[in-house]
């Protein structure tokens, strides 16, 4: 029997060896699909070695899809399908298949020898180990050769075209239209003839084989969702950072300046930014992490918008410049794309544990300003914003994001940049209206604190900054005691006086009630998920996601006094918890983990209802 | 950018209105000279100079300069100066630093910006000690040298600096000694006309922790007979009353006394372009028994990394057209929801 059932939002998951093609796979899916009007999330899972053995537990690579006919802010939790291409792939990701869900795999490579490398005792596709799931066993490399026997090419090369063959029966199960992958096939091989003409055949042949099927399996129908009118585009949280900067910059009309030192999940800014050279983006790729702030900042001293982008263990080595760049209070921002820690920790997987570097990773009382992206396109929200405070406030300014929504792909509504990413005042000076007489480098606004902009090249600006303690009024080096705790002083209500030049935090839900959650960062759209189906469920909770950490909206404090119980959700053992109970003495309660997974709905829904039931 | 012949500066409109904080007697109040003095004559507007520093007694430096200056931290001013040039190619840039600031904690960042051959001056003043922490020794401390750290003699053994930053690809090298007003003076105006990275190291005198570690080659008594001033195309000769040469013996070089055996003739000329000969006076640094060479030991031109960043933005623009913003956010696959 078939049937055909209309369902709400499906998760897809290819999985298999690096060489296999998987984030290809994955991204034809979510581009389909995209194009189809569903909203989507995904993401990537590579193995953190390159060249991982073949058919190894290590050398798995994954890209999973959540795409629905409502909004959808997360990959999911759990697959609805799985398209395991190995052993290796099945043992990996069985665990998170739903019972029921359906589950296609390679026959062609369960052989005896990959059977037992990925770690099964006997061969799972004849142990009964996969009742209870829908198994479409397919030997798809020898159907991929067979189906392409007249085509003139060897016959490794038509074994691995068997990823699209796979796509195609995904996309008949999904009535996926296969126009938009067959288009693009047409623009990656149009200088090869016969390997175009091999994919597409492959594809269509896989669609026309699981047509066969269709009389023993169930297909999916998904609609298109209700979104906003408006022109959209994939993009991940690196790609969205970069352009924020690219934007920043020109709403600033300055050059741009990255000075950084390649690490993982971190690097793609840097790629990304490099490509653009006709935006007046200047890129140097340090010899270390030290110099690639250092380099940033003496672009900075000479005018430019200074960025440097790392990972924690390189945020460490930045931390002297970091208090460098606070002691001359000049603009610079600091990308952090927080992986698991500590130490070289979990290179390739997510994690939020670096928020207290950020607060306190260096010596003496060193304040600066602490911002957090929430999903990948609001990356580029929350770097234009890093870059505005920077540049308007003279401070080093610390963006944080994390390996999961850097590599997540989502939908985003391309933005009226005009509009809305276009007037950044910076304080730099022209110098023919500057009384240079009666002039210091370290004059500042009375009420903002904020110090003017000289730099090398204005005539009669002339003047000299260390890192040694400056006096409040001339900046000349001062060992004076009153004048130190002058400037400490100064430094912190400098920062302090960035929250009048920030949004108010919104609040998600009632403003008063029994829970309120406090995220920040890449959670957001797992809490938000958690916390809608509360709300469905008649809870009375609320969420205020932060992305301003430091200083945080004025209102914050508010908003907390009307709940009564507050949670903190973190991928790290208790860093925003902490904070919040220290600066609100609200008696929050941590819900906490550190697995190097993003967290699942289901586990935030069961935190949230235990801490209801305690209420 | 060209010399700007009309500016009539004095060695005061440099000078800052800080007090000078040196131990008296110490050998960087006559580098400070020198270099203001010399800063009268490369045309630049004052404006347009910066000085950059690390940490130590030397790193000071620019706080005395009437400049715009950057007192930086420990070893990394290599590191600001690059992307100062970087971001403004149109300025001087000079970086001031020790021989534990540059060659201790910052040794990474000195060999990458002289392998970038960025173009900036680097003044690297050798007291082979560290003067502002009170007396450790340094990279640069001789063998068995008695300091704070070392009460038994120091193991380590030195860098040469001329040595480390020929090995960095070095397009400039030059070595001259705070007893020498004029002769330091020179070194700068070459230095800063050089393009490309200059490298120049300084024999200072620390008086509290390191005084006289430099003397016989420095001190105006003894120098004739233990330095020769390098000068492009002359013979390699010195001595006061006896004249000494340098000769090359099969590949070593050899100090000769001349008169019947040898003449001037023998003597190894030099010549700063060739990199065999650069080869051969680093090298000889640590020998003992040889003079120390000061003046410009090695100035080539190569490829200079500030240069080809600004090459490569004007050929991407002149490709790629206008930049556009809206462009890059329609690039790739969009599709429209109504
Ligand atoms: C990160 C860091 N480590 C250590 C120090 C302490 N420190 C300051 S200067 C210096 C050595 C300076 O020696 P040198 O560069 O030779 O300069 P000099 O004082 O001799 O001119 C040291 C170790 C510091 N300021 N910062
Ligand atoms: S300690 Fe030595 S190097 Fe430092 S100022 Fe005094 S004499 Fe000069
Ligand atoms: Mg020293």
């Amino acid at each position: 029997m078939s049937t055909l059932t209309e369902v709400e939002s499906v998760v897809v998951r290819f999985s298999g060896d690096s060489g296999d093609g998987m984030q290809l796979t994955g991204n034809q899916f979510s581009n389909t699909s995209a194009m189809m009007g569903n909203d989507i999330a995904t993401f990537p899972d590579y193995p953190a070695e390159i060249r991982a053995p073949q058919g190894t537990i290590a050398g798995v690579s994954g890209f999973q899809i959540h795409f629905g006919s409502r909004e959808i802010f997360t990959p999911g939790d759990a697959t609805d399908m799985l398209v395991a291409f190995n052993p290796a792939a099945l043992k990996v990701n069985l665990k998170d298949l739903k019972k029921g869900g359906t589950l296609l795999v390679n026959s062609d490579a369960f052989t005896d020898s990959k059977i037992a490398k990925a770690g099964f005792e006997v061969n799972p596709l004849e142990s009964g180990e996969l009742e209870g799931y829908q198994v479409i066993k397919v030997p798809m490399d020898s159907q991929t050769i067979e189906a392409l026997k007249e085509i003139d090419l060897d016959t490794k090369s038509k074994k691995r075209c068997k990823n699209f063959y796979a796509l195609g029966m995904t996309y008949f199960l999904y009535h996926r239209d296969m126009k938009t992958t067959l288009q693009w096939m047409e623009h990656k091989f149009s200088d090869h003839p016969q390997l175009l003409l091999a994919n597409q055949s492959a594809m269509k042949a896989g669609a026309h084989f699981a047509e066969t099927l269709e009389e023993v399996v169930s297909t999916y129908k998904v609609s298109s969702a209700k979104i906003d009118p408006g022109t959209y585009r994939q993009i991940n949280g690196n790609t969205s950072t970069a352009w924020g900067f690219i934007r920043a910059a020109q709403a600033a009309k300055l050059p741009l300046f990255l000075g950084s030192y390649p690490i993982t999940p971190a690097s793609d800014i840097l790629h990304e930014l490099s490509k653009y050279k006709e935006f007046d983006v200047k890129t140097f790729q340090a010899e270390d992490e030290i110099a690639g702030i250092c380099a940033a900042m003496g672009a900075g001293l000479a005018g430019s918008l200074a960025i440097t982008t790392s990972s924690g263990p390189g945020i460490g080595l930045k931390g002297e410049a970091i208090g460098l760049a606070i002691s001359y209070e000049m603009p610079l921002v600091i990308v952090n794309v927080q992986r698991g820690g500590p130490s070289t920790g979990l290179p390739t997987k997510t994690e939020q544990s670096d928020l207290f570097q950020a607060f306190y990773g260096r010596n003496g009382d060193a304040p600066l300003v602490i911002v957090a992206a929430s999903r990948p396109n609001d990356c580029f929200h929350m770097a234009y914003e890093a870059s505005r405070l920077a540049l308007e406030h003279m401070t080093p300014v610390i963006m944080l994001t994390d390996g999961y929504i850097a590599n997540g792909t989502e939908p985003w509504k391309i933005p009226d940049v005009d509009a809305h990413y276009a007037d950044i005042k910076h304080k730099m000076l022209d110098p023919t209206t500057v009384d240079t007489e009666n002039w210091s480098w370290i004059s500042r606004d009375p009420k903002t604190h904020v110090r003017d902009w000289a730099i090398p090249g204005m005539p009669g600006l002339e003047h000299r900054i260390g890192g040694l303690e400056k006096d409040f009024t001339t900046g000349n080096v001062s060992y004076d005691p009153a004048n130190h705790q002058k400037m400490s002083n100064i430094r912190q209500a400098k920062i302090e006086a960035v929250s009048e030049n920030i949004p108010l935090q919104e609040l998600e839900g009632e403003s008063s009630g029994d829970l309120l959650i406090i995220s920040w960062g890449g959670t957001y759209g797992a809490v938000e998920m958690a916390m809608r189906a509360l709300q469905k469920e008649g809870k009375k909770v609320s969420l205020i996601h932060l992305r301003y950490i430091n200083p945080m909206p004025k209102n914050v404090g508010e908003v907390i006094k009307n709940f009564k119980k507050v949670i903190v959700p973190e991928l790290n053992m208790g860093q925003m918890v902490h904070l919040i109970n220290a600066k609100f003495g609200c008696n929050a309660i941590g819900f906490n983990k550190v697995e190097g997974l993003p967290f699942k709905i289901a586990e935030l829904h069961a935190a949230f209802t235990q801490a209801l039931n305690e209420v | 950018m060209s010399k700007n012949t009309e500016l009539t500066y004095t060695k005061k409109d440099f000078s800052s209105d800080q007090e000078v904080k040196w131990c008296p007697g110490c050998g960087d109040y006559a580098i400070l000279s020198a270099i203001q003095t010399a800063l009268t004559q490369i045309g630049r507007k004052r404006e347009e100079i910066v000085f950059v520093s690390g940490i130590g007694c030397s790193s000071r430096f620019p706080y005395y300069m009437n400049t715009y200056g950057y007192h930086t931290i420990h070893g990394r001013a290599p590191a600001v100066a690059s992307g100062l040039k970087t971001a403004n190619p149109s300025l001087s840039v000079w970086v001031i630093t020790g021989d534990g600031d540059s060659l201790s904690i910052g040794g990474n960042h000195l060999i990458h910006a002289i392998r970038r051959n960025i173009d900036m001056n680097i003044v690297l003043f050798n007291n082979e000690i560290y003067g502002l922490t009170k007396g450790q020794y340094s990279p640069t401390t001789q063998q068995g040298q008695i300091t704070k750290s070392t009460p038994y003699g120091s193991l380590d053994r030195p860098f040469s600096p001329a040595k480390l930053a020929f090995g960095a690809s070095a397009t400039f090298i030059a070595r001259t000694l705070d007893t020498d007003s004029k002769h330091m003076q020179e070194v700068m105006l070459e230095a800063e006309s050089h393009r490309g990275t200059s490298f120049i190291e300084i024999y200072q005198n620390c008086v509290i922790f390191n005084d006289g570690c430099h003397s016989s080659y420095v001190d105006k008594q003894s120098r004739e007979d233990h330095s020769i001033v390098l000068t492009h195309g002359k013979p390699m000769i010195f001595g006061s009353e006896i004249k000494k040469g340098i000769i090359l013996d099969h590949l070593t070089p050899k100090v000769v006394e001349l008169g019947e055996t040898y003449t001037e003739g023998d003597c190894l000329i030099h010549d700063k372009t060739n990199e065999m000969l650069a080869s051969l006076l680093v090298a000889m640094d640590a020998n003992k028994a040889m003079p120390k060479l000061y003046g410009v030991l090695y100035a080539v031109n190569d490829v200079i990394y500030n240069e080809q960043v600004a090459a490569q933005v004007a050929e991407v623009k002149a490709k790629k057209g206008p930049a556009d913003f809206h462009k890059l956010l329609n690039s790739g696959d969009t599709w429209h929801i109504e």
